[in-house]
């Protein structure tokens, strides 16, 4: 798994592609923190090259989410969720907690 | 029928998913059956390097079988037992802060899976049965 990070006027991007399973999912909390710890707490993900996630991938999502949300200062969104993900997203009722968007200018768009 | 020792280690799951998703595919089954599998036998034995060995260094010996249109996974392990009934199902439906983050892999397991059996055996580990059935193809 890898994550580039951009930051934009109103958000951060994180590019995530690759595998994120319990091995990676650290790696890609410690990237999500790394944007907090800038104040910034908009993000987009964007998923559209992630071959697979597991569950250690949703909890690095959820408890992200957690912290970018508290006091309204912000939250995740995802960009381009590719199918298998998402039908693994639907089964663990993930759906409601997370915005998502078929394209990245869009989530970007919508800080 | 083939059997591999994998490290108890999460580095290991990329291997241990290769292996099952070629199992599967030897098997014929449709992509979504490929990943339910791959997906199920990850969460499995991310359970077994957490929780049977405790990040402990250790071995998962992993077979699958295919016959009767069926493909079984058998997951061994020698660390502590770890029933998966004892889990309780997380709440799928809860706001964002009430949000369990624990139980997850369980419940995708048994949702992905179209059975999944745990065994105990005196001296010769835990064992997890992971059963797909093949579908028939339209």
């Amino acid at each position: 798994m890898e994550v580039t990070t951009q930051y934009f006027k109103h958000c951060a991007l994180l590019t995530v592609t690759g595998r994120v399973d319990s091995y990676t999912a650290p790696k890609l909390s410690e990237a999500i923190e790394a944007v907090n710890k800038n104040n910034v707490f908009k993000i987009v993900l964007d998923l559209g090259e992630l071959e697979y996630m597991s569950s250690a991938g949703f909890r690095a999502l959820l408890v992200g989410q957690r912290t970018c949300r508290r006091y309204n200062r912000g939250e995740i969104v995802l960009a381009r969720v590719p199918k298998k993900i998402y039908e693994a997203f639907e089964l663990t009722g993930f759906t409601p907690l997370f915005k998502m968007f078929d394209d990245v200018t869009a989530a970007v768009g919508s800080f | 029928m083939r059997t591999i020792v994998f490290p108890a280690s999460f580095e290991q799951l990329d291997a241990i998913r290769e292996f099952v998703g070629q199992a599967a595919r030897d098997a014929e089954m449709s992509e979504t059956e490929i990943c339910a599998v791959q997906m199920a036998v990850d969460e499995a034995c991310s359970n077994i390097i957490e929780h049977a060995y405790h990040g402990r260094s250790g071995e998962i010996e992993v077979t699958s079988d295919f016959r009767d249109e069926t493909l079984t996974i058998v997951l061994r392990d020698y660390g502590d037992s770890f029933d998966p009934r004892s889990v309780p199902q997380p709440d799928l439906t809860s706001d964002l802060e009430e949000r369990q983050v624990g139980g997850l892999g369980i419940y995708l397991m048994r949702q992905l899976m179209d059975e999944v059996r745990y065994e105990q055996h005196a001296g010769a580990g835990n064992v997890l049965f992971l059963v797909k059935r093949r579908r028939r193809q339209p």
